[in-house]
């Protein structure tokens, strides 16, 4: 195969926009998309960490960014990914032992995984409001 | 026969690769810290919320707090550097781009641990 032609017109194999979104599937995209967003999202911590070592003025800069409503929507995204990222994993942690493969078991912790996160997500930021 | 691989590679180990599980090891073990360390940096993020500047700075001069600090951003750093290896991996299929975007990714994990260090560092040194 070392002389086949990759860029030929050949048949494709059926993807993604072919199949009816499952709920394991679309578990799974998701933990690629918040793992992929939590990269970016490290940006604001090294911006919040900055901005306190250089200074009161830009502390209180940085606080007033995250203290708007744009700054609390994006820090909401955030802790949902975080939170949906994390359950994800402790699901892959499961598969990792060899349980949880049963289609029933499989398609349970992945209602589980959003049902979870989105959950916790709201009773953390309850708590972040009564503890404010 | 269930074991396709020569009694030699066995021994040798690695695979093509060369870097045998080397790199799933290093996923879920800084996925398992992740579990604590991101629990507890959610935690502190909430008790620090609206905190004036001296408070915070006085939070952060503790160092079983700066140490946790530091631990959640060294092993975060390190476990996104891995996944977006493996996202790099998947998608991109022309060399050279590839090869660019494992580097990108390799700077920007770097810069991002090594800024935040230096700021928390400072910080808990009192300067």
């Amino acid at each position: 195969m070392a002389n086949a032609d990759l860029k030929a017109n050949r048949p494709l194999s059926p993807h993604l926009q072919i199949y009816k979104p499952i709920v394991t599937m679309v578990m799974s995209i998701l933990h690629r998309i918040t793992g992929a967003a939590l990269y970016f999202g490290t940006i604001l911590m090294a911006f919040w960490l900055i901005c306190a070592a250089a200074g009161p003025e830009s502390y209180q800069f940085a606080m007033d960014v995250f203290g708007s409503f744009l700054g609390r929507l994006v820090l909401f995204g955030f802790t949902w990914a975080l939170v949906h990222h994390m359950i994800g994993g402790l699901r892959h942690f499961i598969w990792d032992m060899g349980h949880g493969f049963e289609l029933s078991a499989a398609n349970w912790m992945a209602r589980a995984t959003i049902v979870g996160s989105v959950a916790l997500t709201v009773i953390l930021w309850i708590i972040g409001f009564i503890v404010a | 026969m269930t074991d396709m691989r020569t009694p030699l590679g066995k021994v040798r180990g690695l695979g093509s690769a060369k870097d045998g599980t080397s790199h799933f090891w290093r996923q879920r073990l800084t996925a398992v810290a992740n579990v604590f360390l991101i629990s507890f940096f959610v935690i502190l993020v909430i008790a620090l919320q609206g905190a004036d500047y001296a408070s915070f700075i006085e939070a952060l001069q503790n160092p079983i707090i700066s140490t946790l600090l530091l631990l959640v951003i060294l092993v975060g750093c390190l476990h996104m550097k891995l996944g977006m290896q493996v996202i790099i991996e998947d998608y991109f299929h022309s060399e050279g781009l590839k090869l660019l975007l494992l580097m990108g990714n390799i700077f920007f994990a770097s810069f991002i641990a090594l800024a935040s260090v230096v700021a928390v560092l400072k910080i808990s040194f009192g300067g």
